[in-house]
């Protein structure tokens, strides 16, 4: 234990996710031993991020303003939305420049064994969005592991009787891998994924 | 560094929790080793060699290290992709996460054997995955049995009190099950005759017999089933307020 500033500090740092009591104190003591400028910028980015940033009331992306900047975004195509669990999936999406239409941010995927059902997700305002008929596909990319397929499994039934196209990003070996490590189920998802190559 | 001990077991994975950067924590329910918590290095890089080995509702073939607080995965194959299996239909992967939640609460203490449990938890998630029977029916037989192997058997023939052969139709949860006229307490349930036949063929196997009973027979069957569970775990399951019939 340190004496009081300090160990407050490290208390803070060790709430942290993926922080834990050693590098609670590391940190503390590279902020202590760091240059005052610096630490005034880190306080004002956290002070900033709290203050600034909201949800994008369409979207559920992390936005400076009402909408976040790809809703606002005119040049988006209008007429497909890619669903993710969270902000961090849509930048991960938007790093490949393959998808130029809006997202939806559910906050997390379904998990009843943490107690986390579909009301506790961003489902309804997704259903609001698509009642004009403007949106034409509805692309799923929750995660590939349990919870996002049940949770892509349960948007596919409750999206099915509206006339859209419903898509699930496809599963298969990671690229730069080798097949033989791939456990049975990704490679039983490659399978069932496999496209025609064109001669 | 000592000699570290190295053991093998074939479980089923109960719950996984994210551990730093790239890790996890598996809750792993064993055929030999009873509840062990263990941690899974590197699980959720996509290069991880674990894959889906490790999701929950999966039967796998396990190496661990034996650790000072938890185990340390260093190998797993597949036995049953239960989980995957069952993501594809809602309402039986809501009844999968039910049956892993209750055998997690049934196991009140790690490392403390529990074949009989083990084996009725395979025997579910397969019945769900093989969608034999409807699925909040098998939740309900292995919830049954699973409370049976743990003490904890609905009484649903004589009754529970003193003993007095049945039928009796007034059930109270507090006291474990069907009660005579005499012994019956203020406030016991009284479920309709077909209703406790239905948790006789669940509890008994008899599943033709299950399966003939109407929608609202199976709903008054899941409640009491419900109560029972929660009366006995004094705390309720998050995951039964979610799951769907089906
Ligand atoms: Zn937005």
């Amino acid at each position: 234990m340190y004496e009081g500033a300090v160990q407050d500090l490290i208390d803070e740092l060790g709430r942290l996710p993926g922080v834990g009591p050693k590098s609670a104190q590391r940190i503390a003591f590279h902020l202590l031993a760091a240059n005052p400028a610096d630490v005034r910028r880190l306080v004002d980015a956290l002070t900033q991020v709290k203050e600034k940033v909201r949800f994008c009331r369409v979207c559920g992306n992390v936005a400076e303003a009402e909408e976040c900047r790809i809703c606002r975004d005119p040049r988006r195509d209008q007429a497909s939305i890619c669903v993710v669990e969270e902000s961090k999936d849509v930048v991960a999406i938007e790093k490949t420049r393959e998808f130029r239409g809006r997202y939806h941010v559910l906050g997390g995927a379904i998990s009843p064994i943490e107690g986390i059902g579909p009301d506790d997700l961003r489902i309804r305002e997704l259903l609001a969005r698509l009642q004009d008929g403007a949106v034409t596909e509805v692309i799923l990319a929750t995660d590939p592991n349990l919870e996002g397929e049940a949770t892509a499994t349960y948007l596919a039934r409750l999206l099915g009787p509206l006339r859209l196209r419903v898509t699930r990003l496809a599963s298969g070996l990671p690229v730069g891998g080798d097949l033989e490590y791939a456990d049975e189920v990704t490679l039983g998802r490659a399978f069932e994924g496999r496209r025609l190559l064109e001669a | 560094m000592t000699l570290v001990a190295l053991y093998r077991d074939e479980g089923v994975v109960l719950r996984t929790q994210k551990l730093g950067e790239a890790d996890r924590i598996v809750t792993v329910l064993t055929r030999g080793n009873g509840r062990v918590r263990a941690v899974a290095k590197g699980v959720r890089r996509t290069r991880s060699r674990f894959g889906a080995r490790l999701e929950p509702a999966t039967r796998v073939d396990l190496q661990l290290y034996e650790g000072r607080n938890l185990d340390i995965v260093t190998q797993a194959e597949t036995l049953d992709a239960f989980g995957a299996r069952l993501a594809g239909d809602y309402p039986a992967h809501t009844a999968g996460a039910a049956v892993l939640e209750t055998a997690e609460r049934l196991t009140a203490e790690e490392r403390e054997p529990a074949l009989r449990l083990y084996l009725l938890v395979v025997g579910g998630l397969r019945a769900l995955a093989d969608r034999r029977h409807p699925s909040r029916l098998v939740l309900d037989a292995f919830v049954l049995r699973a409370m049976a192997s743990a003490g904890y058997q609905m009484a649903l023939e004589s009754c529970t009190r003193c003993g007095a052969p049945g039928p009796h139709g007034a059930v109270a949860v507090a006291v474990g099950g069907v009660v005579c006229p005499r012994c019956r307490p203020p406030g016991a349930a009284t479920p309709a005759a077909e209703t406790l036949g239905l948790l006789r063929a669940l509890l008994g196997g008899d599943w033709p017999a299950a399966e003939a009973t109407s929608e609202r027979v199976r709903r008054e069957g899941s409640g009491l089933v419900a109560v029972h569970l929660q009366w006995h775990l004094e705390r309720r399951l998050r995951s039964l307020p979610l799951v769907e019939g089906g």
